[in-house]
């Protein structure tokens, strides 16, 4: 590229800019790595293309908890961000502690409430008023099998518990690590709440994990739930402490394991290790009923500005559009949070997803899922997870776990 | 111009002084203010009692932290003083090429703890590293798996620290003994006294305040330990090897707690203060040989 051209692109840019000036957004997220990237690049163009101003604020590192910290300053010193991406309970606990903007114009607009199912729609309201946009849904509760290892040990994907159980010693006894798992605190949660999914209910788990009865905590079910715990602890092996959940999905892929318990986005890492679902790994839904969602959303603060109000409104009215959803949710693994998008490009387990999504959301067994922070606010959950990961990696006996369960969630409250 | 010599040193002070007085003990009351509050994701500032301390001591996670704290910083103490010291009486023996000697067994301290943590946690993972090898090896039953046993994770962290800061000790201890008076030394050795006894008798006791400053050193290495276990076992295996300062990053920044991660900061601050009050009284206090 010679001077001139540099020259005369530079005056385009500098010539075309004062006419998009008009919306402006500060994006605050935590999608930094390579595919989560790419999906941010794809809201960023549509942003721009809209004649918008981005600001990309990328905060890297702990799962959001960098970022969280970053939009504590932000908020302290009164500078909040346009937009920010927050889930779960947290967009209620942001709400009553700063307040939101009201998106409600852009939702009803769009017929929001008509595409969304209505236990998502809930998560994003705060007093029944509009003020986040979701951007896809995760299912958390799949196991991952590897086809080749299932199919030399003549093993079904387990449809209960116990199934599980029989497959995990057969697979054991033939000298293969049944289940690879990685020893940090929110994936042993995040097996947790499959198992209390599965041998509880859809509607013990919403009493345990999301209304926190006490009754439920301390119930013979829970007690059954650690034991399968210990029970599913005798199936790892020796080196899970510390390991990673894409290291752990790598020995599914690598024939190291036989199964994984992850949310579908394990999947994105059999997908860009060139698998195939179906040929090479196998997805099902963990033993039992229910769908245990982890949805993404951005939440709006209430800024003063025309130009960072309509800002907010065009980027949520795209967060929600329909082609969004379906580009971004292609490069993430998970589906759209819309009902009404065609999944035809989609593989199967994206699909199933979504079928058993419409449907669990029919039968109420739609449910937040506790381990990705959608059931319950930091420190209630942050107990139960402290309880569970105590248990699971020390010798202390089910009755123990259960008192210290109860405990820790009064404890927190 | 006269008035400006005089004042010259207290004008020079003042920037440093308001920005202690305001960034260390304003941020230590602040601290402690949130700590009497139920605040939660941002700072509430209604009092509400001691509630936090009862929830803090009511939680089996900082009982673990506060034992871990004990067991590590007495071990790593303790250790790395012992190590310290012998690396220094072995090298001061005017042995040939202390000073590459010297350089070794001082470098670790060059390196920062996350990649202390990280190398260290290569090294005892028993699928990759000590125990792989050996059984690689052929002794087929070799056992060393204390990075992934609840009990023992908390002495792999001493293990990491000792590693690291026993050369830093040993500078120290070396300083120490090159600063005893040789004549003493020699007096001794003329009058025909084995070299143990003169390092038992003499040296040693003549170094008491090096012993002081390397404690106080590695006394607030130790309670501020972080960003060893967080590189090196993450906490894990669940909590067993939370300390108070990983106790307190959880509740702030992960759970959205910040009067719990202020409480449990007050309570880091006083053990340190058990530490440093007596220290500074005996450092402090007119000396009567004086």
């Amino acid at each position: 590229m010679n001077l001139k051209s540099v020259l005369a692109a530079s005056t385009a840019v500098m010539m075309a800019a004062p006419a998009m000036a008009n919306p402006t957004a500060e994006v605050m997220h935590w999608w930094t790595s390579g595919g989560e990237a790419r999906s941010v690049a794809v809201l960023q163009e549509q942003f721009a293309a809209e004649g918008g101003t981005w600001t990309d604020m990328p905060v890297a590192g702990g799962g959001g908890d960098a970022a969280m910290t970053a939009l504590r300053a932000r908020v302290l010193s009164g500078n909040a961000p346009t937009a920010v991406q927050l889930k779960g309970p947290a967009i209620q606990e942001w709400f009553e502690e700063t307040g939101l903007a009201d998106i409600g114009t852009v939702a009803e607009e769009n017929g929001w409430d008509a595409v969304l199912p209505e236990q998502i729609a809930a998560h994003m309201k705060c007093d029944d008023q509009w003020c986040a946009a979701p951007v896809n849904v995760h299912r958390v509760n799949w196991i991952w099998g590897n086809k080749q290892i299932l199919d030399e040990h003549g093993i079904e994907m387990p449809t209960t518990w116990d199934e599980f159980n029989a497959a995990a010693e057969k697979l054991q006894a033939a000298g293969v690590t049944p289940l690879a798992h990685g020893g940090q605190n929110w994936q042993d949660a995040t097996i947790f709440e499959t198992v209390v999914l599965g041998l509880g209910g859809p509607e013990f788990y919403s009493q345990a994990l999301v209304d926190l009865d006490t009754e439920a905590l301390t119930s013979d079910t829970m007690r059954q739930v650690f034991d399968q715990m210990r029970t599913i602890r005798g199936y790892v092996d020796d080196n899970f402490s510390g390991r990673d959940w894409n290291l752990a999905t790598a020995m599914v892929m690598n024939d190291e394991a036989a199964f994984q318990i992850m949310g579908d986005w394990a999947k994105g890492e059999f997908l860009a290790a060139g698998k195939e679902p179906g040929v090479d790994f196998v997805c099902a839904p963990t033993p039992g009923e229910g769908f245990l969602y982890n949805v993404d959303s951005f939440a709006f603060f209430e800024l003063d500005g025309e130009d960072k109000q309509q800002g907010q409104a065009l980027l949520a009215s795209l967060i929600m559009g329909p082609e969004f959803q379906h580009t971004f949710n292609l490069n993430k693994g998970s589906i759209p949070a819309r009902t009404d998008v065609s999944l035809d490009d989609f593989d199967d387990c994206a699909k199933q997803s979504n079928a058993d999504m419409t449907a669990d959301a029919a039968s109420g067994s739609l449910l937040p899922s506790y381990a990705h922070g959608m059931a319950l606010r930091g420190a209630p959950a942050g107990a139960i997870t402290d309880v569970v990961t105590a248990h699971f990696n020390s010798d202390m006996s089910s009755d123990d776990a259960v008192q210290q369960l109860a405990d820790a969630v009064a404890n927190a409250m | 111009m006269e008035w400006l010599e005089r004042n010259v040193p207290k004008v020079v002070l003042a920037p440093s002084f308001v920005a202690i007085l305001v960034f260390v003990y304003g941020f230590i009351a602040w601290t402690a203010w949130i700590s009497f509050t139920r605040s939660r994701l941002m700072p509430r500032y209604e009092l509400d009692g001691i509630t936090q301390y009862e929830r803090l001591f009511a939680a089996p996670r900082w009982d673990v932290a506060m034992n871990n704290l004990f067991i590590f910083g007495g071990l790593f103490i303790v250790i790395s003083m012992v190590i310290g010291l012998a690396l220094a009486i072995f090298l001061d023996q005017k042995i040939r090429a202390e000073g590459v000697l010297r350089t070794i067994y001082l470098y670790p301290m060059a390196l920062s703890l996350i990649v202390t943590g990280t190398a260290w946690k290569w090294i005892l993972n028993p699928g990759l590293g000590i125990q792989a090898a050996v059984r690689g090896w052929g002794w087929e039953s070799f056992t060393f798996d204390w990075l992934i046993r609840p009990d023992m994770a908390i002495y792999t962290i001493v293990l990491a620290a000792v590693w690291q800061a026993s050369g830093f000790v040993m500078a120290l201890f070396l300083a120490g003994l090159r600063s005893v008076d040789t004549e003493i030394i020699r007096a001794a050795q003329v009058d025909g006294i084995p070299t143990h006894r003169i390092y038992s008798a003499i040296i040693i006791p003549t170094m008491a305040p090096i012993f002081l400053s390397a404690f106080i050193v590695l006394a607030h290495l130790a309670i501020k330990a972080f960003d060893l276990v967080i590189a090196l076992t993450g906490g894990g295996p669940g909590y067993a090897t939370d300390l108070p300062a990983t106790y307190m990053y959880a509740m702030a920044f992960s759970r959205g707690d910040l009067g719990q991660a202020a409480s449990s900061a007050m309570i880091m601050m006083m053990v340190i203060f058990a530490i440093v009050v007596p220290y500074l009284y005996s450092e402090l206090r007119p000396r009567r040989d004086q």
